[in-house]
């Protein structure tokens, strides 16, 4: 299993889960978890996926999902679990 | 999973406060590149470099889009050149145009080496390379060169220091159509570090493996904005926020640098706990200082803001990381950091203050550009002044100025990228030092007990 989180930071509208979960299955990537939450007036969504099983490159992936968000006006940033682990857990 | 407000945390540290990786530097040993012919030398080093370095960049950015934390530079640093080039006595040029092709074909920013070790005298090759630099420099863009010229175990070597005002002022004239680019890649160092990963300083140490991958970690703008929200906190609540902030930012560079070097099948050397500014604005270490509460860097008190936040940055770094090294400190070169800039042009910032500064932090007095007239004995006896801060208090010093050529004080120099722009600083021209840079010789080492 390779876990990478999804961070979704913006303005809320309908239909973003939908539309970010779309793309996740159309690259064959599982969602394990998903959290929300609105933190100083911005939506903020995180979804931890298994990208073990991606069918197409790390970067195009990202990039597709950079694009939906330009789309939507939300940013969007996909990185390696492992960063957030190091910084916040000892 | 890892809670919504850490993440959240992580991703608003690079997308607002500019976190990054300042770079991923591989250090190369040229030692076995020595040869009796040059030219077989350097085709030694051109093969040996882009087959280590090959893919440097590329992991980089690999690294770079999955984890999604920017890494700005990619560097090498080599064995000083001035080693590899006494077996053959060839031309120390040649070597450096070898350096630039290296360079070009592995597309890394910078490579570090174009350098002499000469704290305790010269051997074979280190004049010549010296001499060199000024051509070396001109002739080449992406290489840069450092000279060690003093130490606390060797004293100061005072006819290198000599040698290195008129070098620094030549090198300024040979690129004066290019902002006097020269003198930016041009360090004089006293107790250099074997290991440091930041320009224009790195070179490979002699006593390092034959390649490993040392990571020189950023974050001025995080740590300004922890102390954003502590504005009424103690100073020992300023350091334990600084301390924090440090540890997050290390645990990155930790991570990246290991990363790098499982990819790269190349032992992991060092993390640099740095504080490394740049000129885009809320990137700044002045910023910090005046969050602190000074309404103006440079203004009395800077030199205690700026040891606490040194020190903070270690403390909270040195945990963070398996193995720390290099210049390890706030960096505060002047036209790399917007707040160091905008204290200069408002007069707050003197060179004597940032020579006071010096003495607190790393590295020293950096980016700096002073008037084109200004004579060589005195830049010489500003390098002996700060080399001896360095020597008697066991560190590292080091002296980066600019001196612009056909420019007077309060105008500017462009440099561009990453190294900035400078206000040119006022030099105390009043009265000369030449008689005693003139003697030369050496400043014996310090003693080491009765320190007052």
């Amino acid at each position: 299993m390779k876990k990478t989180v999804i961070s979704v930071i913006g303005k809320d509208s309908v239909g973003i889960i939908s539309k970010i979960s779309a793309t996740a299955a159309e690259y064959n990537v599982n969602i394990i978890d998903i959290t929300q939450s609105v933190l100083q007036d911005m939506f903020c969504m995180v979804m931890l996926t298994d990208i073990g099983g991606l069918s197409c490159s790390f970067s195009e992936f990202s990039n597709k999902l950079q694009a939906l968000g330009k789309e939507l006006n939300l940013e969007i940033h996909v990185m390696h679990e492992d960063i957030f682990n190091s910084m916040h857990r000892i | 999973m890892i809670n919504l407000k850490d993440i959240m945390e992580t991703v608003n540290m690079i997308r607002q406060d500019n976190l990054d990786i300042r770079t991923i530097t591989m250090g190369i040993s040229l030692l076995d590149c020595a040869d009796s012919d040059a030219k077989a030398s350097c085709d030694k080093i051109y093969e040996k470099m882009t087959r280590l370095a090959g893919n440097l960049v590329k992991t980089g950015q690999d690294i770079e889009s999955e984890y999604g934390i920017p890494i700005i530079n990619k560097r090498i640093s080599v064995t000083p050149i001035a080693m590899v080039a006494a077996a053959s006595g060839g031309d120390p040029v040649m070597f450096a145009k070898t350096l630039q092709r290296v360079a070009d074909s592995t597309g890394v920013n910078f490579i570090g080496g174009y350098s002499a070790l000469v704290h305790k005298g010269f051997s074979a090759g280190d004049l010549r390379l010296i001499n060199s630099i000024p051509e070396a420099l001109d002739v080449t863009t992406n290489i840069c060169s450092s000279v060690n010229i003093g130490s606390t175990k060797a004293g100061i070597n005072m006819d290198a220091v000599k040698i290195m005002g008129k070098v620094i002022k030549e090198a300024a004239v040979r690129t004066a159509d290019r902002d006097c680019i020269g003198c930016a890649k041009l360090v004089v160092f006293c107790n250099a570090p074997e290991d440091n990963p930041f320009m224009a300083g790195a070179f490979h140490g002699v006593g390092e493996p034959d390649c490993v991958i040392n990571v020189g970690v950023s974050g001025p703008g995080v740590v300004h904005s922890a102390l954003k929200r502590c504005p009424d906190g103690d100073l020992g609540q300023v350091a334990e926020t600084i301390k924090k902030t440090a540890f997050k930012i290390t645990r990155m560079g930790q991570l990246v640098g290991s990363e790098a070097s499982k990819r790269l099948g190349v032992p992991f050397g060092i993390v640099d706990l740095s504080l490394a500014p740049t000129p885009a604005v809320g990137d700044s270490v002045a910023r910090i200082l005046e969050e602190m509460g000074l309404e103006h860097c440079g203004t009395h008190g800077t030199t205690a803001a700026l040891a606490l936040l040194n020190d903070a940055v270690k403390k909270g770094g040195v945990m963070a990381s398996s193995s720390v090294g290099g210049l390890s400190g706030a960096f505060i070169p002047v036209s790399e950091d917007e707040g160091m800039i905008e204290a200069v042009r408002t007069g707050n910032l003197h060179l004597e203050k940032l020579e006071a500064m010096t003495a607190v932090c790393s590295v020293g007095l950096d980016m700096i550009a002073i008037p084109g007239d200004t004579p060589e004995e005195v830049i010489s006896a500003i390098i002996a002044d700060e080399a001896a801060i360095g020597m008697v208090n066991s560190k590292t010093t080091a002296v980066r100025v600019i001196p612009a050529v056909n420019k007077k004080a309060g105008e500017e120099l462009n440099f561009g990228g990453l190294l900035g722009s400078a206000p040119i600083m006022s030099v105390n021209l009043e009265s000369s030092p030449k008689r005693f840079i003139d003697r030369a010789g050496k400043i014996p080492a310090p003693m080491q007990s009765l320190k007052n």
